[in-house]
């Protein structure tokens, strides 16, 4: 039982990377209309930032999750202004392809850069050890990532629900044509929302720099799982990037723990199961898109 | 709905199959034959002029695109999960070759089959949705295949990969040892696939592919049923990048789980946006300028091919979406037009 309940929680550190990551490319294709294929690179160049800030500036591990994100909702900022603006107009293929060329460029530069071992990220003090819950001992900075993505979750849940940009992105979201014909400016809002997208990969990345290995090809395998999690949540659900993240991370966890041959098989065979029975995702809407 | 990557102006320019009415049809025209002689004398020409194994890569990556363009240009499908179907034939050429030491065009077949048989679930699953989510499902599937063979190491040979695949060719010893002869015996079964693929092409199947790209609820509406015709037409396609990826395999003498990762993928759908979709022609222009670059690349001693591949890409997308033949048409129609004057 204690052995269920720590791959519960594995599962459930391993979900709030997907989560967090899948919502920000929930939010930035619901707004956009874009799949960002360098999701999984921005994920790396949060790891890797943090890792450099750590080894140059000595930047402590709690100060780079706040900064690490600013400094990627730039970088999401200039890639919006400088290339994926051009091609919002057009089929999404476009962007699809362009933001595919850009991960190519973005791993490459990290590779020769920080070449292709790991940097070295050490657990922050504190969160090195075992949590222990009665008789069962928990790795702590798992529960930790764990809580820490459900709070980001919540807040950015909040966010949309409750704030009055966060109505906009959820009605461009819905229906972007109708908002903005209701005098909405909705334009206005892509270049931060895009940005603020990337930054939450980016805080998946720093997130994960003292969990995984730090590799320039970290985001490589990620990005793939992250269409996985957004196919079977359905791709313009917010709730559904965050359930299917979760629910992905502990089909891993799992999987590894009974079935380690198939573990990472059976995510796709989860995938493979929502497209059968329920082509639009499970939180999606069926709009035979 | 969706003409994916094709410009929101295709009507004017639209790819062969439609370009011209049945009675006026391009193929019997002059200029085709001579296009035709022209690519002939190129595919066979080729060895002399470069080292005979990279002209092989060559022809392998022309025809893995054309089977890649025969989704993107003539169905309106991205598939980005066509690496599964040329690595898993490699491999199962490989291990045929290995294990039976039949003649390699034989080997090629089984890997051809064994392509053919896994997109017939993938394919069943992945046309039902279109588009970008297409794009995403397929890649999905790509890479559980990917995983798959990085399980099942007893067979694959785990990250090793499969070893010394024997180049058996009915007991002509020239062709087991020379890259050279070697490439004469295998580019009639890679013609013979862009034989197969200008056929399809141009069949009334064909046309009504294109129909689906153009528009697939007038095509619905019409009684065609669209999910058959995607699920054939992507079986055909894998069948056609599983031959490419089986002379991939003997050609080089060994696979591994890269010609299985989505960067292969990639890469493919690279070639063939760089070359331009919806034409034949594209995909072989676009493999032999990324294959040589990529040469060219790796014996300058330049480690940052995905820098060179990624901006590549990146400025075709923003700049020449037509891809390389498809601007070139464009501005030879915009001055065949010119000079006749705004006639019809």
């Amino acid at each position: 039982m204690s052995a269920f309940i720590q791959y519960t929680v594995q599962g459930l550190a391993g979900g709030g990377f997907y989560a967090m990551a899948a919502l920000g490319l929930a939010v930035i294709f619901g707004v956009l209309g874009v799949v960002n294929f360098s999701h999984g690179a921005c994920y790396m160049l949060g790891a890797v930032a943090a890792a450099v800030l750590l080894d140059v500036l000595h930047v402590h591990f709690w100060v780079a999750l706040a900064v690490v994100p600013v400094l990627l909702f730039l970088v999401g900022v200039l890639m919006e202004r400088l290339l994926i603006r051009w091609l919002l107009r057009l089929d999404p293929l476009y962007n699809f392809l362009l933001t595919f060329g850009l991960s190519l460029i973005l791993v490459d530069l990290v590779k020769r850069r920080y070449g292709v071992s790991g940097l070295p990220y050490e657990r922050p003090a504190g969160l090195a050890g075992q949590l222990h819950i009665g008789s069962i001992g928990l790795p702590a900075y798992s529960v930790f990532v764990w809580l820490f993505s459900l709070l980001i979750c919540g807040i950015v849940w909040l966010l949309l629900t409750k704030t009055r940009v966060g109505m906009i992105v959820r009605a461009s979201t819905e229906d972007a044509e109708r908002t903005r014909a209701l005098g909405i400016n909705v334009g206005r809002w892509v270049t931060p929302v895009f940005g603020f997208g990337i930054a939450l990969a980016g805080l998946a990345g720093v997130m994960a720099a003292p969990f995984r290995a730090i590799t320039a090809d970290m985001g490589s395998n990620f990005v793939i799982i992250l269409f996985a999690v957004v196919v079977i949540g359905g791709l313009g659900s917010i709730l559904g990037a965050v359930v299917a993240g979760f629910l992905v991370g502990l089909v891993e966890a799992y999987g590894q723990a009974y079935a380690p041959t198939f573990a990472q098989v059976a995510i796709f065979v989860l995938m493979a199961g929502v497209v059968l029975f329920r082509p639009a995702g499970l939180f999606g809407r069926d709009e035979s898109a | 709905m969706t003409h994916p990557l094709q410009n929101s102006t295709n009507s004017s320019r639209s790819p062969e199959p439609d370009a011209a009415g049945p009675l006026r049809d391009g193929r019997h025209s002059p200029l085709r034959w001579v296009m035709l002689a022209v690519g002939l004398i190129a595919a066979l020409a080729l060895p002399w002029f470069i080292y005979p194994p990279v002209a092989m890569d060559i022809a392998a990556w022309a025809l893995f695109a054309i089977s890649v363009d025969l989704l993107l240009g003539y169905t309106g499908l991205l598939s980005f999960g066509h690496a599964a179907f040329w690595g898993s034939s490699s491999y199962v050429t490989g291990l045929v070759a290995i294990h039976w030491g039949v003649p390699f065009p034989l080997a090629i077949l089984g890997g051809m089959v064994f392509a053919m048989a896994i997109a017939v679930p993938i394919g069943y699953l992945s046309v039902r949705r279109t588009g970008i989510y297409f794009a995403m499902v397929t890649l999905a599937f790509g890479q559980m295949i990917y995983f798959v063979a990085n399980q099942l190491s007893d067979l694959t040979g785990g990250e090793n990969g499969l070893q010394a695949l024997p180049k058996n060719f009915f007991g002509v010893s020239s062709v087991e040892t020379d890259a050279f002869s070697f490439y004469y015996a295998a580019i009639g079964l890679i013609l013979l696939g862009i034989w197969a693929a200008w056929r399809i092409v141009h069949s009334p199947f064909g046309r009504v592919l294109v129909a689906i790209r153009d528009n697939p609820a007038r095509a619905r509406a019409l009684g065609y049923d669209v999910d058959h015709y995607k699920i054939i037409v992507f079986v055909l396609s894998a069948g056609l990048a599983g031959l490419a990826g089986g002379v991939f395999a003997i050609s080089h003498g060994f696979t591994s789980l890269e010609e299985l990762n989505w960067t292969t993928s990639g890469k493919v759908v690279l070639i063939t946006v760089l070359g331009g979709i919806g034409t034949l022609w594209g995909g072989p222009l676009g493999a032999a300028i990324v294959i040589t670059l990529e040469d060219r690349l790796a014996s300058s001693g330049f480690e940052g091919t995905g820098i060179i591949l990624g901006s590549i890409f990146v400025l075709i997308v923003l700049l020449f979406r037509h891809g390389i033949w498809g601007t070139a048409r464009d501005l030879l129609q915009r001055r065949r037009d010119a000079r006749k004057g705004p006639v019809d």
